[in-house]
C-alpha cells in the first residue's frame, strides 16, 4: 500500500525540504486524489500548498484510458460510433454526428437538407444537455444543490426525445452514414414542442438563482481568470475560450450541416473567470433554443437520409423482404464497399470546444488511423497555471467551471 | 388523493402484549437493508446515469440511500460505475480495503462487470478481478430503473445475510482468494 | 476569406526550398511535408510571418507506417489554424523507424506539451527539448508503445474471454 504514497524523491518533497517561509512554516503536499467527490471524473492533482494557497500543481490523468484510438483501428465505420458516444458522454449526439460528417466528407456524400436540419436540432439539444450538467454541478460545488434538482428534470425530458429518435438515453449511437436510421416520429416532435415551452421557464428560474446571488458571485468572480492570449496559447476552444473574449466558434468559422442557414450570436465574456464561463454557457443555452426553434420552423420536407445504398445500412424490414437490401446489408457489414484512400480532418463544435476527427484511410474496411482532437485534453493543460496562487476551494470551483469530462480527457 | 406509501414489512415473529419476538438476524438484516449508504465510485458514463438515479425523477434516496458517502469508512455499499482501467485498479482496491465490514459491492454497467466494449490492453476486464462483487448490473449504461433494481436485489441479499457471515471460514477464504 | 494556397506555398518554398515537399490540397486542408530536422523553423515561420499567421495549433498526432522504408515509418502530423483568415494547414514529417526523434515545439505552442507526451506514450517518438516527456495516459511502468501496429489491442493475459469466439486464433 505504501507504494501509492508520494515517493521521497518527488520534486515537491525536495522543495519542501529546502524552502521555509519567513515565519517558519513550511509547504505541504495535498493529494486531490483520483477519487474525490468534487472532481467530476477521475484525475489526480498533487498540490503543493502554502497553508491554504496553492503554490504548484501536478496533474496526473489516464485513469480511464480506454484506448479508443487503438480500438478504432480494428473496427469498421459503423462500429466506431459507440466509441465516439463514450468520449463526451454528456452530449453524445454531437460526437456521433461529427463522426458521420467526417465519413461523409471522406466518401463525398451530400446529406439532404431535412437530415441536416434534424442533425442541427439534435446537436443543439445535446449542447443544452451538456451545459445543464456543467452549470448545475458548478452550483452543487459551491453548495447550492437546488438548482441541480430543478434542471436535471429537463435532462430527463431530453433523454425522452433521444429515446424517440434512436432508442437510447445517454450513449445514443445515433444516425447512419448519410442521415438518420428512421424518420422522427410525431411523438418526438410533440415532445420537442413541450420541451421548448417548459424548459425556458425553468432555465430562467435557474439563472435567477445564481446570476445575482451574492454568495455565488463571491465564489466565482475573479476566480481562475485567463487572458485571451494565454487561452489561445494553451489551445482553448469552446465556451472556455469565449469567456476569455475570443469569439471563435466552429459553427461560424467552418459551418457544417447547414449552420449557415441559422442566425445566432456567439456569446463572449470578458475576463475568462469562472463567472464568465458560467454566464457564457447560460447564454449559449438560450442561443441553442433559438436555433432549435428556427430549425423547426424552416424544416424542409424530403428524405431523411442520402441515397447511397452502398454505405447506408438499409432498414431491417427491407433487409428481410427485398433481395437488394439484403445484398447491400451484407456488403456493408462485410466491408466490401469501396473506401477511398484519403486523409480527412473534420471539426465540429462540441460542448467543450473544437472536437476534431483526423481520419487516415487506406482503402480497407477499418480506418488506418483515427485520432480524436479532444478539447478537454488540450485545455486541461492550463489547469495548473490557472490555480496557481488561489485557495483550495477556488481550485475546485475552477475545475467545475472548465467542464472537464473524464471520458474525453483520456479517450 | 390517497397516499399509498409502502412501508417495509416487519420480519416474521411472535407478537404479544408489549413485545415482539423475532430473530436477531432478521432485525439486523432489515435495518441494514433499508439504510444502505452508497459510495459512488463513478468513473464514466454510468456515473451520469447514477446522477440521474439520485435526482428527483428516479430518487434512490427513498430506498435508504439518502446520504451518499464519499468516505469509505462511512459507507456500506461500493457502487462501481464505469470503466476501471488497470491504472485505476490499485486505487479501487485501496478504497475497498478501507471500507469497514459489513460492506457490499455493486458493479454497475458492462465495463465494471466484465470490461464491457473495451477489450483492450489498458482496461481491467471486470472489477471482480480485484475485489469480490455481490451484484452485477448489466447495461451500457443501465437505465436508472436497472440500477434501482440492482440496489433492491442487494437489499434482498442483505436482508437474508447472517450476522456471522463476515467471520465465517467461507468469507475469509473468499477474501484470501483476492489477497485481501 | 482564406489565404491563397499558392501564396503560402510560395512563401514556404522561398524560405525553405529543399526541406519541404509534396504540397497539395487533401480534401479541404492544404498540406505539405517537411524534413524532421527543420520542423521548428518551419512552424515558427508559419506562426510569426504576418502573411501566414498560423497562430493556433489545433492538433498534433503520430501515425505509424511499418510498411514504409525505414526512414519513413513514423509520421508526426501538425494541424495549424489561422482564425483571422480562417485557413487551416497540415504539416507532416516522417521519422526513422528505429529511432524516431524530433524537436519539440512546446515553447512555440504551449498546447503542444501534452499532445507530444501523448504521441510519445503511444508511439515512442522522442521529442527533444520537451520539459517533461513521460507517459501521460498509460501506466508509467509500461515498456511498450501501444499504438504501434505490431502491438495487439487485446490484453493477452485475460482469462475470461475465449479468443476462439472472437475470431482471433490462427485458424480463422
Amino acid at each position: 500500500m505504501s507504494e501509492l504514497l508520494l515517493p521521497p524523491e518527488h520534486r515537491y518533497a525536495k522543495i519542501i525540504n529546502e524552502k521555509r517561509n519567513d515565519d517558519g512554516s513550511e509547504y505541504s503536499i495535498l493529494n486531490l486524489g483520483p477519487t474525490h467527490p468534487a472532481t467530476h471524473g477521475i484525475f489526480q492533482n498533487i498540490l503543493l500548498m502554502d497553508g491554504e494557497r496553492i503554490v504548484e500543481a501536478e496533474p496526473t490523468i489516464g485513469y480511464i484510458h480506454r484506448a479508443f484510438e487503438k480500438i478504432a483501428e480494428n473496427r469498421p465505420f459503423y462500429q466506431i460510433t459507440p466509441l465516439t458516444d463514450r468520449m463526451n458522454y454528456c452530449s453524445s449526439p454531437i460526437n456521433n454526428m461529427g463522426w458521420w460528417m467526417t465519413v461523409e466528407k471522406l466518401l463525398d456524400i451530400e446529406v439532404p437538407k431535412r437530415a441536416q436540419y434534424l442533425r442541427v436540432i439534435v446537436m443543439e439539444l445535446a449542447r443544452i444537455a451538456d451545459h445543464i450538467i456543467c452549470n448545475s454541478i458548478l452550483g452543487v460545488d459551491t453548495g447550492a444543490y437546488t438548482g441541480f434538482l430543478y434542471v436535471f428534470q429537463f435532462r430527463e425530458k431530453i433523454y425522452e426525445i433521444y429515446e424517440e429518435i434512436c432508442g437510447a438515453r445517454l450513449t445514443t449511437n445515433m444516425g447512419r452514414i448519410g442521415g438518420f436510421e428512421r424518420e422522427w416520429s410525431d411523438e418526438a416532435f410533440r415532445k420537442l414542442d413541450v420541451f421548448l415551452e417548459e424548459f425556458p421557464v425553468a432555465w430562467k428560474e435557474f439563472e435567477n438563482l445564481f446570476e445575482r446571488n451574492r454568495i455565488f458571485i463571491d465564489r466565482t468572480v475573479n476566480v481562475g481568470p485567463i487572458s485571451a492570449e494565454s487561452a489561445m496559447a494553451y489551445g482553448f476552444t469552446g465556451p472556455n475560450l469565449r469567456a476569455a473574449g475570443v469569439d471563435y466558434d466552429v459553427r461560424v468559422a467552418q459551418p457544417y450541416s447547414s449552420y449557415e442557414d441559422f442566425e445566432f450570436i456567439v456569446p463572449v465574456g470578458k475576463s475568462g473567470d469562472t463567472y464568465d464561463r458560467f454566464c457564457v454557457r447560460n447564454a449559449e443555452v438560450w442561443e441553442s433554443l433559438s436555433i432549435i426553434r428556427q430549425a423547426l420552423a424552416k424544416l424542409p420536407e424530403g428524405p431523411y437520409h442520402a441515397d447511397v445504398p452502398e454505405y447506408y445500412l438499409p432498414p431491417k424490414e427491407d433487409v428481410y423482404t427485398t433481395m437488394e437490401s439484403l445484398i447491400y446489408h451484407f456488403k456493408i457489414v462485410m466491408g466490401e464497399v469501396p473506401i477511398p484512400v484519403a486523409e480527412i480532418y473534420h471539426p465540429v463544435e462540441g460542448g467543450n470546444g473544437e472536437l476534431g476527427f483526423y481520419l487516415v484511410t487506406d482503402g480497407s474496411r477499418t480506418p488506418y488511423r483515427l485520432h480524436f482532437r479532444r478539447p478537454c485534453f488540450i485545455y486541461y493543460q492550463a489547469y495548473p497555471e490557472m490555480i496557481k496562487g488561489s485557495l483550495l476551494s477556488d481550485a475546485i470551483v475552477i475545475l467545475s467551471s472548465l467542464n472537464v469530462i473524464a471520458g474525453e480527457l483520456d479517450a | 388523493m390517497s397516499t399509498k406509501t409502502n412501508m417495509v414489512a416487519p420480519p416474521e415473529g411472535v407478537v404479544g402484549e408489549g413485545f415482539f419476538a423475532t430473530k436477531l438476524n432478521d432485525v439486523v438484516g432489515l435495518a441494514r437493508a433499508n439504510s444502505l449508504w452508497p459510495l459512488p465510485f463513478a468513473t464514466s458514463c454510468c456515473g451520469i446515469e447514477f446522477m440521474a438515479t439520485m435526482a428527483s425523477h428516479y430518487d434512490l434516496a427513498r430506498f435508504g440511500s439518502e446520504r451518499v458517502s464519499f468516505s469509505p469508512r462511512q459507507a456500506d455499499m461500493l457502487m462501481v460505475m464505469g470503466t476501471i482501467s488497470k491504472k485505476m485498479a490499485p486505487i479501487l482496491r485501496q478504497v475497498y480495503e478501507q471500507m469497514s465490514e459489513p460492506r457490499w459491492v455493486i458493479a454497475v454497467g458492462a465495463c465494471a462487470s466484465s470490461g464491457g466494449v473495451f477489450d483492450t490492453y489498458s482496461v481491467l476486464q471486470g472489477i471482480d478481478k480485484v475485489i469480490p462483487v455481490d451484484v452485477y448490473v448489466p447495461g451500457c449504461p443501465p437505465r436508472p430503473e436497472q440500477i434501482v433494481d440492482g440496489v433492491m436485489r442487494l437489499q434482498e441479499l442483505v436482508k437474508t445475510e447472517s450476522t456471522r457471515r463476515r467471520n465465517s471460514p467461507e468469507y475469509i477464504e473468499l477474501l484470501a482468494s483476492y489477497n485481501l | 476569406m482564406a489565404i491563397e494556397t499558392a501564396i503560402i506555398q510560395e512563401k514556404i518554398e522561398q524560405k525553405f526550398a529543399n526541406k519541404v515537399s509534396n504540397f497539395g490540397m487533401q480534401k479541404d486542408v492544404f498540406s505539405f511535408e517537411v524534413t524532421s530536422d527543420s520542423i521548428r523553423e518551419v512552424i515558427l515561420f508559419l506562426k510569426e510571418e504576418e502573411d501566414t499567421n498560423f497562430h493556433f495549433l489545433t492538433d498534433l498526432c503520430g501515425v505509424h507506417y511499418p510498411d514504409n522504408m525505414i526512414d519513413q515509418q513514423f509520421c508526426v502530423v501538425y494541424h495549424l489554424h489561422n482564425w483571422i483568415e480562417n485557413t487551416r494547414i497540415r504539416i507532416k514529417t516522417y521519422l526513422n523507424g528505429a529511432q524516431p526523434e524530433i524537436a519539440s515545439i512546446s515553447d512555440i505552442f504551449l498546447s503542444s506539451n501534452w499532445m507530444e507526451r501523448e504521441t510519445y506514450d503511444f508511439y515512442g517518438i522522442n521529442f527533444m527539448g520537451h520539459p517533461q516527456l513521460k507517459r501521460i495516459l498509460n501506466m508509467d511502468e509500461m515498456v511498450s508503445f501501444p499504438m504501434r501496429k505490431e502491438f495487439p489491442m487485446e490484453d493477452n493475459g485475460r482469462t475470461d474471454k475465449d479468443d476462439r469466439f472472437f475470431g482471433r486464433t490462427a485458424n480463422c
